[in-house]
Order: structure tokens, then C-alpha cells, then sequence
């Protein structure tokens, strides 16, 4: 019961936000997610003591096809619920700062995405995953493409195009896996698409390996990994900062997330066939992304760069399929959420100050902005991964897998470390230190309410690096049960 | 039944009140004489199956089924044509009977048992259609289309009725069941030349009907010119009742030459996929890339005649019923937007529909559903027909034609952006940007078209798997 109230909460705040306008609208939805917020929260609670049993949903859906609306939590799903939970109020509020045209509607996607991606996380069968994955897909196509900037329209075509076709694959190779099961028990239907079902096939490693590759076509598309990325630079700058920050902060995780939960179980021979070429893709992409990040003038487009290498490495941490890999990406996935989420913001904040996000213009903005410095300075170093900060147990843990897997390979994806504080210093360089520009004359520091967005994301930043452990404890069985179905 | 004689009947007393000077009573009757059909009909589910006119014509839970979705189409669309009844269209109580008369072929070429039934079915739909295509009769593009459609559909008729001669000569019957005896046990080998090639004829008759390509070449031209609100009649009713006969005819009468007619429709579906997405791709104007969207939608289709495999119960029929209704609904709605649209603006170029978001929410709000579910997007009915029918062709082993149709449809999701990337992402300008009129009845119609793609999308196991 709890897990439909968590799943449609958001869906139903949206309803309402059609009837709404100004401070009312603002209100409900930042109610809603506030709400839907400490509702994970308590799951969360709850679930460390009693277990997951309590947060299982089944429904016949389409009972002709055996296909269920199966809903259930682990401490994988769990984390990442709480990630998207977490960060949509803060989302929202960083919204709200920004004058959008008809916001109940801007609002209104916001919440609707939120439930398309938790019900991505929280699906165990594999139609209402794949069903979940595009309706999550739909809000955030209209985010950017109605309040994007100029270049949108082809953009956000580019984007959508991508993605659909991505998960079209997946899906293909979801018919085939679902044609291959045999009836659920107790049920009509001749065939099953549970996640169970899936795990318990017995496909050839011919079948697996084209499997594979159908699979994780979505996945590669929807993380981006190197050189499925080619839509992510443009779309992340065009997007308003809010949908950027979804993209970004949450639904790149999807890509991450399926890998862990529908590829690596079902296909493990496939899996293994293609660890090398994939490793080395991911690689590519983490020194990719890099490289153009240094060459970057415009703030957005050198965060968004930054974060294809990062997921990069986290791509290369889950393909290391090593449990020290597996759950540095885990804590990854939480680190780079609250980070980019924060990176992100610092830019809205800065551009909507000063008018321009290209780092020529801007210089010296830290005498007049102490408070907005501090908290650019605190995500840098995190996504930097500094030691203390949440960035740097991630990096570290994913680091470890990699070198594991090879050594080679993990000291080239190593040199991350560097790049990033190459590219993170210059841009912390260009734009708060050196000399005033004339943009920066007027700038003013952080509101309250924009002050409000940063504590928490800094608070998570410091948790995450002192007491990874929470987080940890709570991922391991899940993590170490997917090990086990692989069979390392 | 009881609906064939409600339609025959209410379509003579509609002619008779023509001679009424206002048009006004003439909308609300005509939506009363469908609800009360579709409501007969629904009354027949889950009954015996039961034989008229010497068992020509069966009401089975296939016919309930698929009269079921024409009735609601028509039912739907109506309210659409309100702006004859503003324009005071002289000939409107014509119009009405027309579509009434026309709803009784589609009745009779869902629910034939007998070769005769069909041919006077398709004879009766395809008539009505051919006066309608030329409603306006003096823009002289619906007279174009209406002599175009004409002249190919009675070129196809002949077709269809050599082929059913010839089948005729080659197995000594007209009925369905007995067909299937005879081919499936030939008396005579030499007449399997005649058999084959009148099969032959009668696919191309019907495939003209349903504008499967190479037979399609008529549809955009006839859909661009004909009266908006028609060729919304055109590509539903005719279309699911179309496919309901060619499955029938397929399933029941010819299971047994299947190898000969199996290659057959799969090259066919091939080809109508690719003409159809292709040819829409590369569209300017919003009403012809949704007619090379219908023939596009009738390669779809084929796809379930390609897996129906002799049954008229199995999930590649539940998948054409499921993919019909849904590409009805949608295609009604979409069709319904546009004919407001380019009736106020004057224009059905994509640029027509632009800021349309801003001017009609409600407008924006059901093309861009009704968009979403024709692209296969889940959330929508689209979704789930393409997944059922994709699903069952899988089964049967057609892997080769089932990727073919994804790929195609991630063409299909490039055009149908475009009137969402139009209407959301696109500033109105000039004349385009005050609101388009729309009464309470279309509006809540509108609304139920766009409640209706998204419960079948969302709960599809109510309508999956009733057949």
C-alpha cells in the first residue's frame, strides 16, 4: 500500500497542480515532494529493520499476457529511490527561482517525471520497467524542449530520438526474453515478463551475447557512455537548469541502475563476453569527457561534460563487476547526484545573476559572493573527490574495482582524479577569483531560499564522505545477491 | 443484427428528415441512433454465437468485437462535424444517412460468413465513401478525390470479384467453412492454378481497400482531398473493418494455403511499412503524413494477418482488435484537432498547428496523445496494440519482419514530433495566435478520446484477450 502511495503520490500532486496558479501551486508542489520526501524517508527507516517483505506490490496487469504491475524494494532501489526523492524538492526550489513561463505546468512534469523514475526503480517486471522508463522519458522531453533555450527544438528532437530508439532495442530484447519463459505459477498466461522469470532463463552464450548488446542499448544511450553520448552536451545545455539538474542528477542513474538489475543478472555470459570492449568504451569516455571539459567556455557545457566522465567511471566500476566496484558505484550514484545537482545550480545561480555563463565574462565574483563561493568551492571538491567528501568514498570504491579488474585500465581511468581538478579549478578560477568583469560589478549572494537548496546537498556531501557506511550497509545484499546470480 | 436494421432503418428516416429546414435536430439524432446501436450491439456479447440470411452472416464475440469499434469511432467522430450544422450544409441529413448506410457495410464485412456478404459489405461502405470523399462539391480537390477514389476502388472492386469468381469456380462455394473444406482437400488438382490466382486477386481487392501498399498509391491524395471530418471516416471505420474481413477471409476461409499467401502478405507488410513511414517522414503538411501514417498503420496490421495463423481467437486477433481500436481512437482524435484547426486557420501545414500549447491546451494536449499513441509511446493505447501484435508475430518465428516494424517505427516517432514540436515549441504568429473556437461537445469529446488512449494504455488487460 505504502509503495503505491510513494509511487503515485507525486503523480496525483501533478493532477492537482493543473488547478492551481502562483503561490499555491509553488506550495502543493513543494508539499508534495516534501512529503513524498519523508515517506521515503520512513520506508527507508523501516526498511533497515524489518527487511523489504512489507514493499512488495502484485498486480495482474494484463493477465491475458501473464505481464504484473510488481512493485518491490531493496536496498539497490531503496537508495536510489531516496536519491530522486531527495533531490525533486530541491529541484523544485531551485524552480522556483527561476521565472518560468506557466510554472504549474513546469511544476507539474517535474512531479510526473518523478514518479516515471520511481517506478523505473521500484519495477519488477520487466514490461513495467521498460513502461516506466519512457513515461519518465515524456515529461522531461517537454521540460526542455518548451523552456529550453534557442538551440532546443533540434536538440531536444535529437534527444528524444536517441532515447526511444535506445529503449526500443531493449525492448525487442525484453519480447524475446519474455517468449522464452515459461507460465508464472498459478497464472493462464503462456509466457511471464518477471524480473524472477528473466533470472531463472537458460539462454545459450550465442543468445546472450546479442542479448546484450539490445539491452544495453538503452542503458549506454540513457547514461551516456562513450559513443552513445553524442546528445547529452547539447541537451544538458539547453535544458532549463531544473531539467538539467533531473537529467543529470537522477536519470542518468536509470542507465546505471538497469545495468545492475537487467542486464548483468540475465545475461551474465553475454556480460562477460563484452566486459573488455565495454571497459574500454567507459574508459574512453572518462578521459573523453575530460580532455573537452578543459577546452570549455561555457559553464554548463563544462559541467555537463564533466559529468560524461564521470559516469564514465562509474560505467567502468559496474562493468569491473567486482562487489568493491559495484558498490563504489552505488555511492557514486548518490555522490554525483547531489554533486552535479549542486554544480548545476551554481551555474543557474551565476547566470541568472549576471546574464551569461561563458567564462571569459565573469571573473571575481567571490568578494561580493562569500556565501555562494563557500558552496561552489564545497561540490567542487567533492566532484573533485576530495577526501571527506561523498565524490571521493565513490571514486575511491569504483578506482579499486577497476584496478582489480586490471591495472592498466584502472590507471588510466585514474587520471581522472586529475583532469577533474584541472578543469574544476580552472572553471572556480575563471569565475569566482581573478579580476572583476563587467558582469560581475552587480552580482549579490545567495538568498535564503537558494541557501536553502545548498544545505542539504552539502550536509549529504559530508555525509556520504564520513559515514559512507550507511549507505553502504544498505546497498551490500543487493549488491552481493547480483554478484551471486552472475556467478562471481 | 439488431444494430444492421437500427442502421438501415434510422439512415432512411434521416433522408426524410432532410426535408426539415434546420439542421439542428439532425446532430443530436444521429448521435442518439449510434448510442443506441453501439448499445444493441453490446447487448449480443456473450451470447450463442447466431446465423441470418441462410448463414450468411454470423454475430459472434468477433463480429460484437469489431462492430464494437466502428460504431464507437463513428460515435466519436460526430461531434466533429458540427461546423455543417453552423454552416447550415444543405446537404447534411444526405451526409448522415450516408455514414449510416456506410456503417452497415462495414457490420456486413465484419460479420460474413459467405463471399456474397462480403462483396455487398465492401459495396455498400465503399459507395457511401465514394460521395463522401466529394462533400465539398465545389472545391474541386474533394471532386479530384472523390473521382480518383472512385474510379481505383471500382478498378479494385472488379478485382475482388474476379477473385472471388475464380475461387468460386475453383472450389464450388461461397461459404467460408466450406471453402476451407475444399481447399484443404482439393478435388480437383488442376483448378489449383484458378484457387491461387483468385486468392491473389482477392488480397489485392482487399488490400486496395485497406490501402496496403503496392495498392496504396490512391490514399493520400483521396485523404488530402476529401472533407477533413471524412477521411477521419475513411482511415478508422474503413480501415478496422477492412482488416476484420481480410483476417476473417484469411483465417477462416484459407488457413489451408497458407504457404501460398503467408509470403504473400509478409512482402506486402514490408513494403506498406516502408512506403508508408518513408513517405510520411517526408511530409509537409499535417493531413498527409497522417494518410501515409494510415497506410503506414495498415502495414502494422498486416503484421497480425502474417501471425493470425487460422484463428480468429489467438493473440494476433486480439492484437488487431486491440491495435484497431486504439489506432482508431487516436486517429479520430488527431483528425478532430486538425479539422478545428485548419477549419479557423485556414492552413494544415505543421506551421498551422504552431503555439497551439499556448492558444488551445486542450487542443495541444489531445494531438499530442493522440501523436504519442499513433509513435507507439507507451502510456498510450499505441504502445500496447504495436506490443501485442509485435509480440504475437514474435511467437510465430517472424523475427526478420518484427525488427523491420521497429526499426520503422522509430521513423514513425520522427514525424509524429513534429506536430508536438509545432504546437508546444513553436511560437504562434499573426493570425495563428488567438484561441480556435471549440463548443462543449467536442471539447468533451476531445477529452474522452485522450481519457480513452490513455486507459487503454495504462489498463490494457480489460479489452486484451477478449476474443
Amino acid at each position: 500500500m505504502l509503495t503505491a502511495v510513494l509511487l503515485f503520490l507525486p503523480l496525483a500532486a501533478a493532477l492537482l497542480l493543473h488547478f492551481t496558479k502562483g503561490a499555491t501551486a509553488r506550495a502543493l508542489a513543494l508539499g508534495a515532494s516534501l512529503v513524498e520526501f519523508a515517506l521515503a524517508a520512513f520506508v527507508a527507516v523501516d526498511f533497515a529493520r524489518h527487511g523489504s517483505s512489507a514493499y512488495n506490490l502484485d498486480y495482474a496487469w494484463v493477465q491475458s499476457a501473464g505481464i504484473n504491475f510488481h512493485l518491490g524494494l531493496d536496498g539497490l532501489s531503496l537508495l536510489l529511490v531516496l536519491l530522486t526523492t531527495f533531490l525533486v524538492p530541491l529541484i523544485l526550489l531551485a524552480a522556483f527561482r527561476g521565472n518560468y513561463e506557466n510554472p504549474s505546468a513546469f511544476y507539474a512534469l517535474v512531479l510526473f517525471m518523478q514518479t516515471g523514475l520511481l517506478g523505473v526503480f521500484m519495477s519488477l517486471d520487466a514490461f513495467l520497467f521498460y513502461f516506466f522508463w519512457e513515461v519518465a522519458l515524456i515529461p522531461i522531453y517537454f521540460l526542455a524542449g518548451a523552456w529550453g533555450g534557442e538551440r532546443r527544438i533540434a536538440v531536444t528532437l535529437k534527444f528524444f530520438l536517441y532515447t526511444v530508439v535506445g529503449s526500443l532495442f531493449m525492448l525487442a530484447g525484453f519480447v524475446y526474453l519474455y517468449l522464452q519463459t515459461g507460465p508464472a505459477a498459478g497464472s493462464l498466461a503462456a509466457h511471464s515478463s518477471e524480473l524472477s522469470a528473466f533470472y531463472k532463463l537458460k539462454l545459450s552464450a550465442g543468445e546472450q551475447s546479442w542479448l546484450f548488446w539490445l539491452i544495453f542499448a538503452a542503458f549506454a544511450v540513457k547514461m551516456p557512455i562513450f559513443p552513445f553520448h553524442t546528445w547529452q552536451p547539447d541537451t544538458y545545455t539547453e535544458a532549463p537548469a531544473p531539467a538539467t539538474m533531473l537529467l543529470s542528477g537522477i536519470m542518468l542513474k536509470m542507465g546505471i541502475y538497469g545495468t545492475l538489475r537487467w542486464l548483468l543478472p540475465i545475461v551474465p555470459l553475454g556480460f562477460s563476453q563484452w566486459q573488455k570492449p565495454v571497459i574500454i568504451l567507459a574508459v574512453i569516455g572518462v578521459i573523453y569527457g575530460a580532455i573537452i571539459a578543459i577546452r570549455q567556455r561555457d559553464m554548463k557545457r563544462l559541467i555537463a561534460y564533466s559529468s560524461l566522465s564521470h559516469v564514465g567511471l562509474m560505467a567502468a566500476g559496474v562493468f569491473s563487476l567486482t562487489q568493491i566496484g559495484l558498490q563504489g558505484a552505488v555511492v557514486q550514484m548518490l555522490a554525483h547526484g547531489v554533486n552535479v545537482v549542486g554544480m548545476f545550480f551554481v551555474a543557474d545561480a551565476i547566470e541568472r545573476r549576471t546574464g551569461t555563463r561563458q567564462l571569459p565574462d565573469l571573473g571575481g565574483l567571490t568578494r561580493r559572493t562569500p556565501l555562494l563561493s563557500v558552496c561552489f568551492l564545497v561540490m567542487l571538491l567533492s566532484t573533485v573527490a576530495l577526501p571527506l567528501t561523498g565524490g571521493f568514498v565513490g571514486e575511491f570504491l569504483l578506482l579499486a574495482g577497476i584496478y582489480q579488474y586490471s591495472a592498466w585500465v584502472g590507471a588510466v581511468a585514474g587520471l581522472t582524479i586529475i583532469f577533474s581538478a584541472v578543469y574544476l579549478l580552472r572553471l572556480f578560477q575563471r569565475t569566482m577569483l581573478g579580476p572583476d568583469s563587467s558582469f560581475s560589478a552587480t552580482i549579490t549572494d545567495l538568498t535564503g531560499s537558494e541557501l536553502l537548496v545548498f544545505v542539504p546537498l552539502i550536509v549529504l556531501v559530508f555525509w556520504l564522505g564520513l559515514f559512507p557506511g550507511t549507505f553502504l550497509h544498505l546497498s551490500e545484499p543487493a549488491v552481493s545477491s547480483i554478484l551471486t546470480a552472475v556467478g562471481r | 443484427m439488431t444494430s444492421i436494421i437500427l442502421l438501415s432503418v434510422f439512415g432512411i428516416v434521416q433522408l426524410f428528415l432532410g426535408f426539415l429546414r434546420s439542421n439542428k435536430v439532425l446532430l443530436p439524432g444521429v448521435l442518439l441512433v449510434l448510442l443506441a446501436v453501439f448499445g444493441a450491439n453490446l447487448a449480443d456479447w456473450n451470447q450463442a454465437p447466431q446465423s441470418f440470411f441462410n448463414h450468411m452472416l454470423t454475430v459472434d464475440h468477433y463480429t460484437v468485437a469489431f462492430t464494437g469499434i466502428v460504431v464507437l469511432t463513428a460515435l466519436l467522430l460526430l461531434p466533429f462535424s458540427r461546423s455543417y450544422v453552423v454552416a447550415h450544409e444543405p446537404n447534411l441529413a444526405e451526409y448522415y444517412a450516408l455514414l449510416l448506410f456506410s456503417l452497415v457495410g462495414a457490420i456486413m464485412m465484419i460479420g460474413y460468413d459467405h463471399l456474397l456478404m462480403l462483396f455487398v459489405g465492401i459495396e455498400i461502405l465503399s459507395i457511401s465513401m465514394y460521395v463522401l470523399a466529394g462533400a465539398s462539391k465545389r472545391d474541386s480537390r474533394s471532386n479530384e478525390a472523390a473521382l480518383k477514389y472512385f474510379l481505383m476502388g471500382a478498378f479494385a472492386t472488379g478485382i475482388l470479384l474476379f477473385g472471388i469468381a475464380l475461387l468460386y469456380g475453383a472450389t464450388g462455394t461461397f461459404a467460408l467453412s466450406q471453402i476451407a473444406a475444399a481447399v484443404a482437400a482439393p478435388a480437383n488438382a488442376s483448378l489449383l492454378p484458378m484457387l491461387y490466382i483468385g486468392i491473389l486477386l482477392m488480397i489485392i481487392g482487399i488490400g486496395f481497400k485497406v490501402s496496403a501498399a503496392p495498392f496504396h498509391f490512391w490514399t493520400p491524395d483521396v485523404y488530402e482531398g476529401t472533407p477533413t471530418f471524412f477521411t477521419a471516416f475513411m482511415s478508422t471505420v474503413v480501415k478496422t473493418a477492412g482488416f476484420a474481413a481480410f483476417l476473417k477471409l484469411l483465417a477462416v476461409a484459407l488457413p489451408a494455403a497458407q504457404g501460398f499467401w503467408a509470403p504473400t502478405i509478409q512482402a506486402m507488410c514490408a513494403l506498406t511499412l516502408l512506403l508508408g513511414n518513408v513517405g510520411a517522414a517526408a511530409q509537409t503538411t499535417t493531413k498527409r503524413m497522417l494518410a501515409y501514417s494510415s497506410v503506414s498503420h495498415a502495414g502494422y496490421l498486416l503484421i497480425g494477418l502474417v501471425a493470425g495463423n487460422g484463428s480468429l481467437t489467438g493473440p494476433a486477433a486480439n492484437g488487431i482488435f486491440f491495435y484497431s481500436l486504439a489506432y482508431s481512437i487516436a486517429t479520430v482524435a488527431a483528425f478532430g484537432v486538425l479539422k478545428l484547426v485548419a477549419d479557423h486557420r485556414q492552413r494544415d501545414d505543421y506551421a498551422g498547428l504552431n503555439g497551439l500549447g499556448k492558444t488551445n491546451p486542450l487542443l495541444a494536449f489531445v494531438m499530442t496523445v493522440a501523436m504519442l499513441s499513433l509513435a507507439g509511446i507507451p502510456l498510450t493505447g499505441g504502445f500496447f496494440g504495436k506490443f501485442f501484435l509485435l509480440t504475437a508475430a514474435v511467437g510465430q518465428g517472424h523475427i526478420g519482419l518484427v525488427v523491420f516494424a521497429v526499426v520503422m517505427s522509430m521513423v514513425g516517432i520522427y514525424y509524429y514530433l513534429r506536430p508536438i514540436i509545432a504546437m508546444y515549441l513553436r511560437p504562434a504568429e499573426g493570425p495563428t495566435a488567438e484561441a480556435v473556437p471549440v463548443d462543449g461537445l467536442q471539447a468533451f469529446t476531445l477529452g474522452l478520446l485522450a481519457l480513452l488512449t490513455i486507459v487503454l494504455g495504462i489498463l490494457p488487460g480489460f479489452l486484451s484477450g477478449i476474443l
